[in-house]
């Protein structure tokens, strides 16, 4: 083997794929190539390092260089000052935001310090596309340590012991399905990951399934033989290619080295994993629609009991486990129960991953441990809000979650903190927003996701939601009328008490927990006609004040309708028949001479 | 790439795998060596001197060593410089090295961790 003295990570995830990682991946073999290198550094690809939103990411080993924003164009600087001259390219080192100071390494700089990464430990450490680099970092170990050493109810005692619970949503306890589908009488079983991420603004399973694919299939088989499966399938949307090639190279490569198949490891024990592409529809994220699906039918929820670990996947008991939740289990199996419910807290244990999205200066994957407060998340990991506005609200648990408000900052994240805070844990998305936003427009974009994604098979969900955003468009249209909010409330509670499955039973959350925080703003659209975010188009009108306006005329070259008008250098007037309230011209002018009202 | 039958068999490939992502673990707690790639140690030879620390490296299959560059430190008349950090054990620089002392270094100071007095920096 040779002795690379560098290897150069290129992040060739979903985001930084789409921002021109490829096009970097091959600068670089072709200047290290140029340069008489390439017996001396290696060029390889790697999963998701978490700051997507400053990609394309690279890292340089031994040293742990960090380079974000690297374009094809950087490359031959790049490996003719660090790879050649050991000088460190200063310039596209990351810059911490308060300090303005330039970070070397990924590890120092504050978004990560404050990590700790289990389901996430691989990603952005090895390739994903050579099972070699899995096994060299303990993959499948856990695998042939439950093969050899342990027996089905140990494994499960294991699970349960270490407190672990479902990262997809619902946060059950992982050990308990488990011993609820081992119990169930039967000779075949089925074990089923749920990859049907759906929560608008969450990618944390996209990026388990794209930057460490073995960990979910070692898992799985894991699962397989706690419950007795011999077969386990993989439900992942056909909308992420990249995970779906990956793990298709994955499953290759696992059944060409008898890490699935017959026989794994001479223990006489079988198993095997297939993919099931989802055409996206979010009900299929039900266990009960996503089995269907599956199955080849509609995707549709049905009433449980009986729940899958009795009666699933073809009428057989069968687990259901979200991505997240299965890329735990190999650490836990290796490292033991009390290690991982040494981390976080009392009921929460173990790390969650996060995907931040929204007003935040570091969007992107985050994983912490339990416990960690929402201003630790928001401020010290997500680097703050923008531009210097002012925090609102975050929202956590996507369209089946709430809004939490300023006052709630200091909250530690955990399943239980969040319920009683009106939201949930969900599957981890996090939008994080700032003063200028509406929060009766962002119950609306809620609900409009959740009634379009209804399957319509109970009438709450496909009625009730309807009715609830109708109300909602008439009050940011500026026809809400007295009794709006009381007749939001009655009718979230009755689709709360009888939609058939967790989808309708939860859409109403966003607008309950909007209503219970920001309860002001919904009166203001409809006693005042009033949104005082300025969001809402129907209530707002834009108007030039005289004395600030200076008669430059950038608002007039950006008015899109000629709406304004005016003698240069004189104050202007805006036509408000005309506008289209488009806020153009708010963003361009640079003495704040246009106002919103 | 061939079927793994047993435990042993897996235990086996992963202890050869890890040196595919040996270079991205633990390296505060390897041996370091850094030489000095500025405009003058390159005119002088730094680049055969780093050729032929890495082809020893490899001819006797060490993996707990990282191999860095660094500029100029200042005293280009005793370039090739090369330092040697162990961990938790000063750094040692050798001045006006060359591709043969260069293996030396490895086989004496790395392997066999006995500095080599005669070639190290003089008290200037």
């Amino acid at each position: 083997m040779e002795f690379y003295r560098a290897h150069i990570l290129v992040c060739r995830g979903t985001g930084c794929t789409a921002s021109g990682s490829e096009q970097v991946f091959e600068a670089f073999e072709k200047e290290i190539e140029k340069q008489g290198l390439s017996k001396e550094v290696k060029v390889l690809l790697t999963g998701c390092l978490g700051l997507c939103e400053l990609g394309p990411n690279i890292i340089i080993y031994p040293e742990g260089t960090y380079y974000c924003k690297v374009k094809a164009e950087d490359v031959p600087e790049i490996v003719e000052e660090h790879l050649v001259k050991g000088r460190i390219v200063e310039r596209l080192l990351y810059k911490e935001r308060t300090t303005e100071e330039r970070m070397r390494a990924l590890t120092d700089i504050n978004f990560y310090k404050r990590q700790k990464r289990i389901a996430l430990r691989n990603c952005g450490l090895i390739n994903p596309e050579v099972i070699e680099e899995y096994i060299a970092n303990d993959g499948y170990r856990a695998l042939a340590k439950v093969l050899t050493e342990m027996t089905p109810q140990q494994v499960i005692d294991e699970i349960t012991k270490s407190g672990l619970r479902g990262r997809g949503g619902g946060g059950f306890p992982t050990g308990r399905k488990w011993q609820f589908a081992k119990d169930a009488p039967g000779d075949i079983k089925y074990v089923v990951c749920n990859g049907d991420e759906g929560d608008p603004g969450a990618f944390m399973d996209r990026s388990i399934l794209e930057g460490d694919p073995h960990t979910v299939l070692e898992a799985m088989a894991i699962a397989g033989y706690a419950i007795g499966a011999k077969e386990g399938y993989i439900y992942v949307r056909a909308e992420y290619p990249l995970a779906v090639k990956r793990l298709e190279i994955a499953i290759e490569q696992a059944r060409e080295r008898g890490l699935l198949g017959k026989n794994i490891l001479g223990t006489g024990f079988d198993f095997d994993i297939f993919l099931r592409l989802g055409s996206g529809a979010f009900v299929c994220g039900e266990e009960t629609a996503l089995l269907a699906s599956i199955e080849g039918r509609r995707g549709e929820p049905r009433p449980r009991p009986p729940f899958p670990a009795v009666a699933g996947l073809w009428g057989k008991p069968t687990l259901i486990n979200n991505v997240e939740t299965f890329a735990n289990i190999p650490p836990i199996i290796l490292n033991g129960a009390e290690w991982f419910a040494s981390i976080g807290t009392e009921r929460s244990k173990g790390t969650k991953v996060f995907a931040i999205g929204g007003k935040i200066n570091n969007t992107g994957l985050v994983e912490i441990p339990m416990g960690t407060t929402l201003r630790e998340v928001i401020y010290e990991i997500g680097g703050g809000i923008p531009n210097g506005k002012q925090f609102k609200a975050v929202q956590t648990g996507g369209p089946s979650g709430g809004c939490i408000p300023a006052s709630l900052l200091d909250m530690p994240i955990e399943f239980d903190t969040l319920t009683q805070a009106g939201s949930m844990m969900g599957s981890g998305g996090m939008i994080v927003m700032d003063e200028d936003t509406c929060m009766v427009d962002i119950a609306k974009f809620f609900l409009t996701f959740t009634q379009d994604e209804s399957c319509g098979k109970c009438p709450p969900c496909r009625i009730g939601t309807k009715r609830m955003l109708e109300i909602l468009e008439r009050i940011t249209n500026g026809e809400g009328r007295e009794g709006d909010i009381e007749l939001l409330e009655t009718l979230a509670k009755s689709i709360k008490a009888s939609a058939l499955c967790g989808l309708g039973q939860t859409a109403p959350n966003p607008v309950l927990s909007t209503l219970r925080y920001f309860r002001d703003e919904y009166e203001a659209h409809i006693k005042e006609k009033r949104c005082p975010a300025g969001a809402c188009k129907a209530l707002i009108t834009y108007e030039i004040i005289a004395d600030k306006c200076k008669g430059c005329g950038l608002c007039v070259k950006v008015c899109p309708v000629s709406a304004i008008t005016g003698e240069r250098r004189q104050p202007h007037a805006i036509n408000k028949e005309k506008c289209l309230k488009c806020n153009s011209c708010f963003e361009r002018c640079p003495f704040g001479a246009i106002v919103k009202k | 790439m061939g079927v793994i039958k047993s435990v042993e068999e897996l235990e086996k490939i992963r202890d050869q795998a890890r040196e595919l992502i040996n270079l991205r673990k633990d390296n505060e707690n390897k041996t370091r060596i850094v030489v000095g790639m500025g405009t003058c140690g390159i005119s002088a030879g730094a680049r055969q001197v780093l050729m032929a620390i890495l082809d020893e490296l490899k001819k006797r299959n060490l993996t707990n060593v990282i191999v860095t560059e660094t500029g100029c430190i200042g005293m280009c008349r005793f370039e090739p410089l090369v330092d040697v950090i162990k961990p938790n054990q000063p750094k040692v620089t050798y001045v006006n090295v060359n591709p043969e002392k260069a293996r030396q270094i490895v086989a004496r100071h790395i392997v066999n961790n006995q500095v080599i007095d005669e070639w190290v920096i003089p008290n200037v």
